[in-house]
């Protein structure tokens, strides 16, 4: 079995230049701790993997079912508030109120499909804009509850120590990437493009479009619900800004810098950006660091539309025309059936 | 109290309206969601706030200023940005977001993040059925109502604004009639970002004036525009007052109205939706198919 999975490793990671590169990164956050411990950077980097989290369930509902959503951070801060909840008036430790979390961010995104079932395009990304400002109006208004503008905060720390913490949010954004990258290439990924590329023609074929939305924004609601968890035990303060229109944005940015509709261009995107920002604190383009990343996205945007990890990875691989795998750009032959590539 | 609520009704609801028909204006045309068009109106603001405080100018040469400075800044963004993505729904929204963060880390990093204020264009105040009214609101009303009246007119009288009309029905059929499609579209821009302008000038003076003064606008905008239908300029008017009448009487009768004014505005907007999904005018539009 360990020669099979050698076998796999060089005939499937080591001759791709893309998946090698991936291969290396992940690598490189395995042992990240064990090169630089300084709490700060693992700070930044656990908080990194749970945005990358958040931002590939915004992928998966807008990039691959076409659903746009503006208001992703509804699901982010549902799961968010409704842990620190648990943890303020019940006092339950969070392996206990992030999972539970996470189930009422699925509740709300099956409720909030309900009305958005309705719509689409234009009138539905409006419409999903509109959720997270209206529950941050309630938790300003209810401020014994919620605590308002200064949220809750003292909660339990996710670990005892940085470097646990960070891998446990490391853990968690493995499997959820494995799992989606599994999801999105069965039946229920095919689904989802159908009904991004023509909803009518989809509902022709017989595909109960109702369903897989619903799916969709489970699916959403469920994976962003533990990204909002975790965020909130390793800050361990539960603020307004989990709602904000930034943080709905932000995924949206991250996500369409990475690369839309595939898995690694939100991970490129969250590593790329979130480290950029926070690391440009202390130096000398700090005073524009919020002027040079909308300049940086909107030069990405123009040139090259459909994101920076996409547009790489087309410049070092190439599919062959006969058997659709993928090569590198130099070969001349493809690496299985040795048709011309060029 | 009810003197109160009409005289706010009508200055919200005249800016956005202003707002809105801008707004709708241009998705209709392009169907382009502008995420800056209330950065123009931000930017507006300050160009009065400029103009009259920092470089003493008089009134009527400002607002000339800033109007064709603010709309020749939406042509260039339109004509550099907006328009070399158009076919990615995503991507003009990222790309307008963008520009509106541009525009406010500019304007922070020129004004920085104190609250500002234009000066009055006319003082004093008369009295209307034994309620004095400043002088000022009175102004902005006006020109409010005339832009609006104005705007109205070029686009049901002109042949610009039939252009524009027809570009906004069926860009492709329009282009055949022998409509220069592109040039129509900047000029719906240019004409947007006007609008925006105007209601930039006509707050200027009245509300405090910072970095962060286009989000709430913009939400507001999308509601109305949402409200009335996309791309429906009648309906965005309408569905302006409503809006403004909606939010004042919360902020005057509901306590703690002015956390729930959004939260109630936007009610409004999810009930009309799921009643209605194309909103109160809103053409229904034939997917466009591949």
């Amino acid at each position: 079995m360990l020669r099979r999975m050698l076998e796999s490793f060089r005939w499937g990671v080591l001759l791709i230049p893309g998946r090698l590169i991936a291969f290396c990164f992940f690598i490189l956050l395995c042992i990240f701790p064990l090169i630089m411990a300084h709490p700060y950077y693992l700070r930044v980097l656990t908080l990194a993997s749970i945005f990358v989290v958040f931002a590939v369930s915004w992928d998966l509902l807008s990039g691959y079912c076409g659903q746009v959503n503006f208001g992703h951070a509804l699901f982010f801060g549902v799961g968010a508030y409704s842990s620190a909840l648990m943890f303020k008036y019940l006092g339950w430790p969070p392996w206990a109120t992030i999972p539970i979390g996470a189930l009422v961010a699925t509740l709300t995104g099956v409720v909030t499909c309900l009305p958005a079932l309705r719509l689409r395009g234009p009138y539905l990304s409006l419409l999903t804009l509109a959720f997270p400002i209206m529950l941050l109006a309630l938790i300003s208004a209810f401020k014994d509850v919620t605590g308002g503008e200064y949220g809750i905060w003292g909660l339990p720390s996710l670990a005892g120590s940085r470097v646990s913490e960070y891998y446990i949010c490391f853990i968690v954004m493995s499997v959820v990437l494995f799992i989606m990258w599994k999801v999105t290439n069965t039946r229920i990924g095919l689904m989802f493009h159908a009904i991004r590329e023509d909803e009518i023609a989809a509902r022709v074929l017989g595909i109960n479009t109702i369903r897989y939305k619903l799916l969709a924004f489970a699916i959403g609601g469920l994976v962003a619900g533990i990204a909002g968890g975790l965020y909130v035990h390793v800050l361990r303060i539960a603020g307004p800004s989990t709602l904000a229109l930034t943080m709905s944005f932000q995924a949206v940015i991250w996500v369409v810098f990475g690369g839309i509709t595939s898995i690694y261009g939100a991970v490129v995107g969250v590593y790329i950006l979130y480290p950029l920002g926070e690391l440009s604190r202390g130096t000398l383009i700090a005073e524009y660091r919020f002027l040079v990343l909308p300049v940086l996205v909107i030069l990405v945007l123009l040139f090259m539309p459909e994101g920076i990890a996409v547009w790489i990875r087309g410049k070092i691989e190439r599919q062959c025309p006969r058997c659709y795998l993928s090569n590198a750009a130099w070969r001349r032959e493809c690496r299985a059936c040795s048709a011309s590539l060029r | 109290m009810l003197e109160q609520i009409i005289i706010t009704t009508l200055i919200i609801g005249g800016v956005y309206a202003l707002l809105s028909a801008g707004f709708s204006l241009i998705f209709g045309s392009a169907r382009i969601i502008n995420m800056a068009h209330s950065a123009f109106f931000m930017l507006a603001a300050y160009g009065m706030f400029y103009s009259m405080r920092e470089s003493g100018l008089a009134a009527i040469p400002s607002i000339i200023l800033t109007v064709t400075t603010v709309t020749i800044a939406g042509i260039l963004v339109y004509r550099f940005l907006i328009n070399r993505v158009r076919q990615h729904m995503v991507a003009v929204l990222l790309i307008t977001i963008a520009t509106a963060l541009v525009l406010q880390e500019i304007m922070v990093s020129r004004f920085g993040f104190h609250f500002r204020s234009a000066p009055y264009l006319i003082r004093g105040s008369t009295e209307i059925l034994g309620v004095g009214v400043l002088n000022q609101l009175l102004l902005s009303l006006g020109i409010a109502g005339v832009v609006i009246i104005i705007v109205w007119l070029v686009l049901t009288k002109t042949k610009l604004g039939i252009a524009i009309r027809a570009t906004a029905q069926d860009a492709e059929m329009a282009n055949l009639m022998g409509i220069n499609v592109p040039r129509t579209l900047f000029m719906t821009m240019g004409l947007a970002t006007a609008l925006a302008a105007v209601a930039g000038i006509v707050v200027a003076p009245l509300w405090p004036i910072h970095p962060y003064m286009w989000t709430t606008p913009l939400v507001m905008v999308m509601v109305i525009v949402v409200l009335g239908g996309l791309g429906s300029v009648k309906g965005s008017l309408i569905g302006a007052f409503i809006i403004a009448l909606v939010e004042s009487l919360v902020v005057f009768l509901v306590p703690g109205g002015s956390y729930l004014r959004l939260a109630f505005v936007l009610m409004a907007m999810v009930i009309v939706l799921v009643v209605k999904p194309a909103g109160l005018y809103g053409k229904v539009f034939e997917e466009e198919r591949l």
